[in-house]
């Protein structure tokens, strides 16, 4: 490779994306764009869940129980049901996602010491979020029993008796487990491999339109120079969405950066250059701008959003899925950027992601360089 | 038909047989030739003749289906990068970057070709003087009109001062006045011992060529000098008369038996005779003219011009190929 050859080639580029402000204020603006779009449209946290109650026992310890729902920021109360009919047409209108139903002899079997039956109906159209609030309703009703229980033994024996299991759970790494820091750190890969593909995408296809390429090929230049030179520049402008959408992340979307910030650029320099390549080789192959800039978008952002593990989770994946997975390099970014975001780990223990990432980007290059074939033919 | 050039000069570019297909269709059947050091060689024929086609096969840009050739002594189909560092080629279409500047055209090829710093400037003066765009070395390209992007674009083919330079049809949708300022730089790279290959359907164009090769559906038809082409492809006299209604004349003409064709050229018209001897025909238009009531105001022979050749060379083909098309049918 010859470095005036890729100097000029990168500086004619560099001219292109400068005498080309729309594409460049798009190359930097749908990154943000989509950042703020999907940074707070998708979210998987379940709070407010709005609650309708059937209560027909009417006394303290029923509205104590109650209490212990509304009392939570998890639960919204949405109003008193009078009868079954009631609760159902608050299902229905989905004006609440819960609805209990307190018996008549609920304070009686409480004070004789026998359980006493509440029904608990929940909307399951969504059944994540379904599970969810099945899970904070048998939290809520778990808490009323200790409470029960202790106060039944403080009165029988003198002193209260200790719980048989005491579960002290501590989360790690996203402690108030807001989906926001799951998701904003996998959704920088994801927008980036995107970005990448598609502003590389059509610069051979460009040429080959245009006819420009004919004289390029009817010189020496060699098809490394061409690919790398086209590369440089773009490079750059990926590395500018890098530095913004880690920037929004950290003050806009207060994710807490905990892993080395150095470590973290450069992966995403490892991941550009190989999303690059991948733009380009799709360029290179397809002739076509049209044709070239739908391959990139189809190829970078569906395996990307669904394949990658920024909001699926890959183990609960069938296994052939999972094995395409492997192949998907975004997998190995979102692995990266989520270990250095909130786990704070380094290389010791994302060193097979980056080394997939490397090989990746090389073979990727190199298979654009043997590709940009010097023929018409 | 003579192949091979009469001076013993160095041969800088030969094929023998060339032949390119693309699927079913034959775009060069066949074709063998040798260009000389210095020379301007024109490639004449009508739109889809194989001209572009051996052209860039010759820059090694299409690989030949089969065939062989060399240019500047290398083997077009497998030292194609060796023979792409000492020629210049100019695409048929404009192929310099619109968005950049005129300047920032220059420089990018002077990159690509790796000028030495020293040279670079003084290349990229000359080429704006060339092509008289000293005052817009800072206009984008796009803007230009086309005789300024045409020189500019054989400025930028030549910027690494190449031995031999291949134009495919520099000239086409240029005015004749840039057309005409296009050969001077022709003549003057010719002169610098730049050897000159290029393509044209124009025919005034390709009696500026110093040697000349008539291509027509894929074939070479006919090679010589403009002079040789004259009067050796053409032995059957040309008459050029002027009369009244011309159109009328030529159709009674072409019916006459002493004549094979007549065709229609300026205000009068040109008529090929059956033989070389012209007084039959003569006597035939003069006779037949006066029976049908033509004012008759000029009948001579005169050297034939490229057209006549270029015509009754392409329909002198057709004749023979047309027996063959109906067996191939």
């Amino acid at each position: 490779m010859n470095l005036r050859r890729l100097r000029a080639m990168a500086r004619k580029e560099a001219i292109h994306i400068r005498r080309d402000p729309r594409s460049l204020g798009l190359a930097i603006g749908i990154p943000m764009l989509m950042l703020i779009l999907f940074g707070y449209a998708l979210t998987v946290d379940v709070d407010h869940v709005p609650l309708v109650v059937w209560d027909q026992s009417g006394t303290t310890q029923s509205r104590e129980f109650v209490a212990q729902f509304t009392a939570s920021r998890y639960f919204d109360f949405r109003g008193a049901a009078s009868d079954y009919a009631g609760l159902v047409r608050a299902i229905d209108e989905r004006t609440a996602l819960l609805a209990l139903v307190i018996p008549p002899d609920f304070a009686g079997r409480l004070d004789a010491g026998r359980p006493a039956e509440v029904a608990a109906i929940i909307d399951g159209s969504d059944a994540n979020t379904a599970a969810i609030v099945l899970g904070y309703a048998q939290a809520v009703a778990g808490v009323f029993n200790q409470r029960v229980a202790l106060a039944q033994s403080l009165r029988a024996t003198g002193r209260a008796a200790a719980p048989p299991l005491d579960l002290r759970p501590r989360v790690w790494f996203n402690e108030e487990l807001e989906s926001r820091n799951f998701i904003i750190p996998g959704l920088i890969a994801v927008i980036m491999g995107l970005i990448a593909a598609l502003l590389t995408s059509l610069t051979v296809a460009r040429e080959w339109e245009h006819g420009t390429m004919e004289q390029l090929i009817s010189t020496p230049v060699k098809p490394a120079e061409v690919i790398v030179g086209k590369l440089i520049p773009y490079f750059v402008v990926g590395m500018v969405d890098v530095l913004i959408a880690v920037l929004m992340a950290v003050f806009l979307f207060h994710v807490p950066l905990r892993g080395s910030v150095t470590l973290l650029f450069a992966t995403a320099a490892l991941f550009l250059v190989g999303t690059l390549a991948q733009g380009i080789l799709i360029s290179v192959l397809a002739r076509g701008q049209l044709l070239a800039s739908q391959i990139a978008m189809v190829s970078t952002f569906l395996p990307a959003f669904l394949l990658s593990g920024f909001m699926f989770a890959i183990v609960n994946m069938p296994v052939p899925v999972q094995v395409i997975t492997y192949i998907v390099p975004a997998r190995y970014f979102v692995a990266i950027v989520k270990g250095i975001y909130l786990r704070g780990v380094g290389l010791t223990v994302l060193w097979p992601d980056v080394i997939f990432l490397a090989v990746f980007a090389a073979l990727v290059l190199a298979l654009a360089v043997t590709q940009l074939k010097k023929r018409l033919d | 038909m003579r192949s091979e050039p009469a001076s013993s000069a160095e041969i800088v570019v030969e094929v023998h047989d060339l032949v390119k297909r693309f699927g079913t269709f034959t775009a060069v059947a066949g074709i063998s030739f040798a260009v000389r050091r210095g020379e301007i060689f024109g490639f004449l024929g009508p739109n889809g003749a194989g001209k572009s086609t051996t052209i860039r096969m010759l820059c090694g840009l299409l690989a030949p289906t089969s065939g062989s050739g060399r240019v500047a002594g290398f083997d077009i189909v497998r030292e194609t990068e060796q023979i792409k560092t000492r020629i210049g080629y100019m695409s048929q279409k404009f192929s310099l970057y619109d968005e950049l500047t005129v300047e920032e055209n220059i420089d990018f090829y002077s990159g690509i070709y790796r000028l030495p710093r020293a040279k670079k400037s003084e290349r990229k003066e000359w080429v704006l003087t060339m092509a008289g765009l000293r005052d817009h070395r800072r206009t984008r390209t796009g803007v230009l009109s086309g005789g300024w992007k045409q020189r500019l674009a054989l400025g930028c083919a030549v910027l690494h001062e190449p031995s031999i330079l291949f134009l495919d049809e520099p000239t086409s949708g240029v005015d004749p006045n840039s057309r005409r300022r296009f050969w001077d730089l022709i003549y003057e790279l010719s002169g610098r011992g730049v050897t000159v290959f290029v393509t044209t359907h124009y025919m005034e164009e390709s009696e500026y060529c110093d040697r000349l090769g008539v291509v027509y559906r894929g074939e070479l038809i006919a090679l010589g000098t403009p002079r040789d082409l004259k009067t050796l492809h053409m032995q059957e006299a040309v008459l050029d008369l002027e009369c009244d209604r011309p159109g009328d004349a030529r159709e009674l003409i072409e019916r006459l038996p002493e004549i094979r064709e007549a065709a229609l050229f300026g205000r009068g018209v040109h008529a090929v005779a059956r033989a070389a001897d012209p007084a039959p025909a003569l006597a035939a238009i003069r006779a037949g003219l006066a029976a049908a009531g033509f004012k008759l105001v000029r009948l001579e022979r005169i050297t034939p011009t490229l057209e006549d050749v270029f015509v009754s060379l392409i329909e002198s083909r057709d004749r023979a190929d047309a027996p063959q098309q109906e067996v191939a049918r």
